[in-house]
């Protein structure tokens, strides 16, 4: 399979009155061309920044590249120039924010502002993208077309603007599509026909996806392959059958067993460490402060992702 | 058979919808006719989805909205027919922690004026004595002493959970309802949370009123389930009952909507058809037949009452009668 | 307003000290903001030490010098002198702080009544917001310049009349300012906490609501010093406001109309004095703006 995104020795840093914390650590992640890559971890872990970096996005300053490669189809995006970027924004790499209501502009109706998208990313002229918007509706399966392009964000419920949100990011044919935890503030009921959704159109268009999510169960209905994040490193890399199943890493068995399953079945907080350690330490396993099995060596020394059978990585010097 | 500590009769809270010169104003029937008995040391907890009344009803419990019609009673007191002195004493009773980490604690405040304001407005001690409580409330929540010297946004979002709970038993209250108390934190801060919360409640023997949207949650912690629907209870009573057999139609749909690691594929979610409708105008009959799987013709002409289906819960459902 | 708090002991004071290092440490990295902050600061030591500084002490009110009348810059004289043969120089700096003073005051007293006023309207809601609003409304519905101008009028024309006049047309836009704030705030989380826990009403109105609520209020008053002074000046040029022999820059500049052809000092140097103040006041706020929003303060 062919990869269409590289990273390689990505380092994003934040310069904060405290002095510069690396948020960002990745030695190598690819994502080859229709893969569906799911990316799990707590908030902080530096998944939204990932998004952002890919995108060029990032609040410069306080952050910042330290160093690093993301190829996109041969091409490095860190290279780009902001009006090269713009040009790839939208168009080759789309994005699906968390919060839908922050993302669409409230004075203009959603139809306003699915037109005005089409029609400066794809030169469609004014009926044409009218008529394209109630397709894209028909696609992400909202009924009465007409009446909701007609509507304010405000008078839309949160699954139907997010299903807004999706049409924008399919609308203009992009290869990559990024989706930053997009049923975060959704209820259960809602949540499930987002997901279908997505899932039904990765399968249709068969795009590119980044999907970044803070619980594995809700990833695995999605991706095929999964990386979770932990202080900005990956800890552990595989599909989705090998990271759930078998999970490897000290951290994915912790955040697995953290769920709360039966009743009263008491969540064995011995399995989970009590508290995040404020700062990064200077060497050695950023997982070791947290860890109940580290070793004299975790403290010392960084562990690399290393081979454990299949497709399956692991950050762990055990 | 312990003894009631909260009881609801017939609560109805309907908000206004001012309307212009030309039309009437209209009605949101945020609460419409919610009956409910607490017994002491148990834990509620209240499903539904955004909009169904979660919020509103949490909001009279906690005397923060006068009721349209209906009445509350806390150990035996009318909490919206008392005054004074009195109120105030009831009123350290019921306290709340909120689901938002970053919006509950005022951000320019020190955790010791934070977790002291309800010691302040109460007891007025001296500072060094409110510093001293504080600091036990801190050790009570499993924070260091030291951080009554800190501002909330020197902590993490669990960390400033624990600092809500620890205000939230300052008073040493009775009845404390948490509201979605983790739907904004990290699994392993959760999984915290929710054991920190479990300890604390046979410790001061507290009872809990739980509202979220998290299942997982609501099935660690509740003793007792109430599934609301536009206003209404639609099932009600014990959780491992409601667990191991939902019976009506939505509480089914909401179970089953869930995703968990037994899900193998996003088509085997259940998807619930169309959006929760309106409170203003809410549907005739049955207030779940625009949306129900297994809608009948009675469900749009008659109302089903909240009957004993079997022995453990109630259920408002045309099917189960 | 943390008095309604207990008092402070030492350990309370050092994380507002560490606040106020992060403070120091944001305006810092914007030079133009830093530059603005000091010479803010040295406008204030100016104003200070305005009697130690001026070399002509008696010429600031009255000493007449006809000699000297109208005499260009030189080394006796920085700025020159004016139709009285008074030092220029030493006008412009008792001006400092004269100009300061009527400006503080003035937006000080704005502040007190637009602040608690549009915070209890905010908080209360119903009623008392519905007349509070429509009173700031019908003060909002004149220019500020001209209500001021009126008010002046009214009072008769004095320094501390013209004072008054300006915070009277001004306090409603605090009000405005601070009620949308407030209103945004009563549905916070803490606030219903509070309320929850039986916090008396004033209580959270000012220990609750205002906190949370004046950063932006603060970032309005700063540059409201820059149009403050502006307005005394314009006042004082119209003689409604200060009156001779006051060392009024606004004043200054009025009369030196009368010599502007052939004495274009007497004009330029209270002129520059009135416009470097309003310039370095509104880059303090707008570098504020940047130092109080809490999503810079995160880093």
């Amino acid at each position: 399979m062919t990869e269409l995104l590289k990273i390689e020795n990505l380092k994003v840093n934040f310069r904060t009155f405290e002095g510069v914390t690396n948020v960002l650590n990745l030695e190598s992640l690819s994502v080859a061309k229709g893969e569906s890559f799911g990316l799990v971890g707590e908030s902080g872990a530096g998944k939204t920044t990932l998004a952002y970096t890919i995108l060029k996005l990032l609040p410069i300053p306080p952050a910042f590249v330290e160093s690093g490669v993301i190829n996109f189809e041969g091409e490095n995006l860190l290279k780009k120039s902001e009006g090269e970027m713009q040009k790839i924004r939208g168009k080759k790499v789309s994005m699906i924010f968390q919060d839908p209501m922050s993302t669409l502009n409230p004075v203009f109706t959603t139809g306003q502002q699915i037109t005005r998208v089409l029609q400066h990313n794809q030169g469609l002229h004014k009926a044409q993208a009218k008529k394209r918007a109630v397709e894209l509706m028909n696609l992400v399966k909202l009924p009465d077309p007409e009446n909701i392009l007609s509507k304010y964000p405000h008078e839309l419920s949160g699954g139907q603007r997010q299903r807004i949100i999706i049409a924008l990011a399919f609308s203009c044919g992009a290869q990559f599509l990024i989706a930053d935890e997009p049923t975060r503030n959704l209820d259960v009921t809602i949540q499930a026909g987002v997901l279908q959704l997505i899932a039904e159109l990765i399968r249709e268009t068969n795009v590119t996806v980044l999907f970044i999510g803070n619980n594995l169960e809700l990833v695995s209905l999605i991706c095929d392959r999964v990386g979770i994040l932990h202080r900005g490193q990956l800890v552990e890399l595989g599909s989705i059958k090998e990271v759930a199943k078998h999970p490897a890493h000290p951290y994915t068995l912790t955040l697995l067993r953290a769920i709360p399953k039966e009743k009263r079945e008491k969540i064995d907080l011995t399995q989970i460490a009590l508290k995040a350690e404020e700062r990064l330490a200077e060497k050695g396993c950023r997982y070791a402060g947290r860890c109940l099995k580290k070793e004299k060596i975790c403290l010392e020394e960084e562990p690399a992702l290393k081979h454990i059978g299949g497709t399956h990585y692991i950050a762990c010097h055990l | 058979m312990n003894e009631t500590i909260l009881s609801v009769k017939d609560l109805v809270k309907y908000f206004p919808v001012r309307g212009g010169v030309f039309t009437k104003a209209q009605w949101v029937k945020a609460v419409d006719g919610v009956n409910f008995e607490l017994e002491k040391g148990r834990v509620l907890g209240l499903v539904g989805e955004s909009g169904c009344g979660k919020t509103t009803l949490v909001n009279v419990l906690l005397k923060l909205e006068e009721p349209t019609s209906g009445k509350v009673f806390f150990e035996g007191t009318d909490l919206f027919n008392t005054h004074g002195q009195q109120l105030r004493r009831l009123r350290k009773n019921i306290q709340i922690v909120f689901q938002d980490p970053f919006w509950s604690l005022n951000p320019r405040w020190l955790i010791r004026n934070i977790i002291g304001e309800p010691i302040q407005v109460h007891l007025k001690p001296p500072l060094s004595q409110l510093v001293k409580m504080v600091e036990d409330l801190l050790e009570l929540v499993g924070l260091p002493r030291e951080a009554v010297y800190q501002y909330p946004h020197e902590f993490s979002g669990g960390q400033r959970q624990r600092i809500a709970i620890a205000r939230a038993l300052a008073l040493r209250p009775k009845l404390v309802v948490l509201d979605e108390p983790t739907s904004s934190i990290d699994a392993l801060s959760q999984a915290q949370i929710l054991s920190l919360l479990m300890d604390l409640k046979n410790k001061m023997d507290l009872t809990y009123i739980l509202v979220s949207h998290d299942l997982r949650v609501v099935h660690y912690m509740a003793d007792e389930i109430a599934v609301m629907y536009l206003g209404k209870f639609v099932e009600y009573g014990d959780a491992e009952a409601i667990f191991q057999k939902p019976a009506h139609p939505y509480t089914q749909a909401l179970f089953k909507s869930a995703p968990s690691i037994s899900v193998e594929s996003v088509n085997d979610l259940f998807i619930l058809p169309g959006n929760v409708p309106s409170a203003i105008n809410p549907p005739s009959g049955c207030r779940f037949h625009t949306r129900c799987p297994q809608v009948m013709e009675i469900c749009s002409q008659k109302e089903p009452p909240l009957v004993k289906i079997d022995r453990d819960r109630l259920a408002a459902c045309h099917l189960l009668n | 307003m943390r008095k309604l708090l207990p008092v402070e002991t030492f350990e309370a004071i050092k994380p507002r000290l560490k606040e106020f290092k992060l403070t120091f440490y944001l305006l810092n990295r914007n030079r133009l903001t830093m530059i603005a902050v000091i010479t803010v600061f040295l406008l204030v030591l100016i104003a200070i030490l305005a009697p130690l500084i001026v070399p002509y002490k008696e010429h600031v009110i009255s000493g007449t010098n006809p000699q000297e009348k109208l005499l260009p810059p030189s080394q006796e004289h920085l700025f020159g002198t004016d139709e009285l043969g008074r030092d220029i120089f030493s006008r412009v700096i008792y001006g400092t702080r004269i100009s300061l003073e009527t400006a503080l005051a003035a937006v000080g007293l704005a502040l007190l009544i637009g602040v608690p006023l549009g915070a209890i309207a905010g908080a209360t809601g119903g009623v008392v917001d519905e007349v509070i609003m429509r009173i700031t409304d019908i003060f909002l519905s004149f220019p500020p310049l001209l209500l001021a101008i009126l008010i002046a009028a009214f009072l008769g024309p004095s320094l501390t009349n013209a004072m008054l006049a300006i915070a009277v047309a001004w306090w409603p836009w605090y009000t405005r300012l601070i009620r949308g704030q407030a209103v945004s705030m009563r549905e916070r989380q803490f606030v219903r906490a509070a309320r929850a826990i039986g916090t008396p009403h004033f209580k959270i109105v000012f220990g609750h609501i205002v906190p949370n609520t004046i950063a932006p209020v603060i970032v309005q008053a700063s540059m409201d010093l820059g149009g403050v002074i502006l307005t005394a000046a314009s006042l004082s040029f119209l003689g409604l406001g200060a009156q001779p022999p006051t060392p009024e820059w606004g004043l200054m500049v009025s009369t030196s109309r009368n010599y502007f052809l052939n004495a274009w000092w007497y004009s330029i140097f209270p002129g520059l004095a009135i416009f470097i103040t309003v310039l370095v006041f509104n880059l303090v706020g707008d570098g504020l703006r940047e130092v109080l929003d809490p999503r810079t303060r995160k880093y």
